[in-house]
């Protein structure tokens, strides 16, 4: 039997002023506007363009503001919007040695060329709570101190300078320079290239990410890895439309940067190097861009022969379950009503069980007509 | 410079500058002239591409919100404007300014107005970096013995 059951708009209705009641809280308190969370929620802005996909730091706040600051609920809004938006094209390449640096550091240098740059970071606190931020702060009161001089104007990157003694892996683009794989345009196949590798974990869920790269670190990959360079800053992006024949620059965004360095390879041609991995992501976002770097790492191991044993050595694993809009899309329908799916194995359970009743009454009968005779 | 690296320059700074600065900028040069909007201030994205390892492989890091708006005077100079973001007020602006740009000698107001407008984002940017400047390392050894 099949019944179709219509009903539950006037109870969705509903939901929608009673969620919208909830995402304002007490009335007595005042709402926050979309600028304040971009201003003072600055990193979980960063997240939300990294997992939606799309670099507007004013949507992804307002992304925030109206999920109740749920970034996974807030990278879908992103995604769904992205969707109503024609494409221009592609900009150019970034150039992230131009990088206006705001913090750049190494691990495996102490004394590089422009120096460690520590930035805005929260690496070096105490992990204390400041109750003094529960209090209202008097303005100016958060005022950094700026040094006399300005950085050095030209930051190299790191693994370039170990590139110029033949030490590291060498990055070069293939052939041609071929336009990049876009994976929201087409379907991915397996083996993936690096290409989707990197833009499928750059909108990949940092959580997910974190975890296969800590993974890695801890035995389930072979890695041996150092943080070449982390930098963080503004980059010029670059778009050359084509009614106007000439690159036009169309301001900054900012931008992580991780080169992880890690150990050697080598073959019958190439004397053993350091080989690398490689993250990149939207705003200030620095988990983000070491697990991606650890992890593409590791989806290097066809390239290097490596044996492919572990989670995230294997692309097929990594790609098909970093989405986290995907993923929460597939685990939260199990919510939705499926009524007629589980009307279908109620029925069938209880057949079965039936039946093995049935069967169960005949052996029984068939053991009560035995039973005289073994008693004789 | 050339005539069309002059152009990219005055068109980054207007992509970096506010609604409001360039509404101030415009009315340096007198009332809005006549123009007829080509194509209406339009939000659309732009796919940001990376390289791998900085240097490598291209790879499409994610979409970036950008807007564009194409006018032209009466003269028939067009002028264009493409920036990050969604302000399609500002879109209008900056390419009315574009076209007025193109036409301007050098020391006309709108070309000291730009010259401005990128003196003060030159200095919020070495600010910046000044800032971070205060937060590099000074290592020094310490020699035992000896």
């Amino acid at each position: 039997m099949y019944v179709a059951v219509k009903g539950g708009e006037a109870a969705i209705l509903a939901t929608h002023d009673l969620v919208a009641e909830a995402r304002r809280g007490d009335e007595s308190v005042p709402e926050l506007a979309v600028a304040q969370i971009r201003e003072q929620m600055g990193l979980a802005c960063g997240r939300v363009m990294n997992e939606g996909s799309l670099y507007d730091p004013d949507l992804a706040a307002l992304a925030l503001k109206q999920s109740q600051g749920d970034a996974i609920e807030a990278a879908f809004l992103m995604r769904a919007y992205r969707t109503t938006l024609p494409r221009f094209g592609s900009s150019e390449p970034l150039d992230t040695a131009k990088m206006a640096i705001r913090r750049r550091v190494s691990a495996t240098y102490k004394d590089l060329p422009g120096g460690q740059v520590l930035g805005p970071t929260y690496d070096y606190t105490h992990r204390l709570f400041d109750f003094s931020l529960m209090g209202e702060a008097t303005p100016g009161e958060a005022q950094a101190r700026p040094a006399t001089h300005p950085l050095d104007a030209s930051m190299p990157r790191v693994p370039d300078i170990l590139g110029a003694e033949g030490l590291m892996e060498e990055e070069a683009p293939p052939e041609g320079d071929p336009r990049p794989f876009d994976l929201t345009r087409e379907p991915v196949s397996f083996p993936a290239e690096r290409d989707v590798r990197l833009q499928a974990m750059a909108r990949g869920d940092e959580g997910f990410l974190l975890g296969l790269g800590y993974s890695v670190q801890r035995g389930f990959g072979n890695s041996h890895p150092f943080v070449g360079e982390v930098r963080v800053g503004e980059v010029s992006v670059e778009f050359t439309p084509e009614e106007l024949g000439f690159a036009v620059d169309l301001g900054e965004i900012t931008l992580t940067e991780c080169q992880m360095v890690n150990q050697f390879a080598g073959s019958k041609d190439v004397p053993p190097q350091f080989t690398r991995g490689y993250g990149l992501s939207f705003g200030h976002s620095e988990r983000k861009a070491m697990s991606m770097s650890l992890v593409d790492r590791a989806l290097k191991a066809r390239e290097f022969g490596e044996a492919a044993t572990y989670p995230a050595q294997q692309d097929e694993f990594v790609l098909y379950h970093s989405d986290n809009v995907e993923a929460a899309g597939f685990v939260e329908h199990l919510k939705l009503p499926h009524y007629v799916d589980f009307q279908g194995e109620l029925e069938l359970i209880r057949r079965i069980r039936r039946e093995r009743q049935e069967r169960q009454d005949k052996l029984a009968d068939q053991a009560g007509e035995a039973l005289p005779e073994a008693a004789e | 410079m050339t005539q069309t690296a002059t152009r990219q320059h005055w068109m980054a700074v207007l992509a970096r500058a506010s609604h409001r600065e360039i509404e101030a900028l415009l009315a340096q040069a007198g009332p809005l002239p006549a123009h007829e909007i080509l194509k209406a201030p339009e939000t659309g994205t732009v796919m940001v591409e990376g390289r791998a390892g900085g240097a490598g492989q291209r790879f499409n890091l994610g979409e970036a919100t950008v807007t564009r708006c194409v006018v032209r005077l009466g003269g028939g100079t067009m002028g264009f404007s493409y920036a990050l973001g969604r302000d399609g007020a500002k879109a209008r602006l900056a390419a009315i300014t574009d076209a007025l740009l193109q036409s301007e000698t050098e020391a006309g107001p709108l070309r000291r107005g730009v010259g401005a407008l990128a003196e003060k984002q030159q200095a919020a940017r070495e600010l910046a970096s000044r800032k971070a400047a205060a937060t590099k390392v000074d290592f020094f050894t310490l020699v035992r013995g000896g």
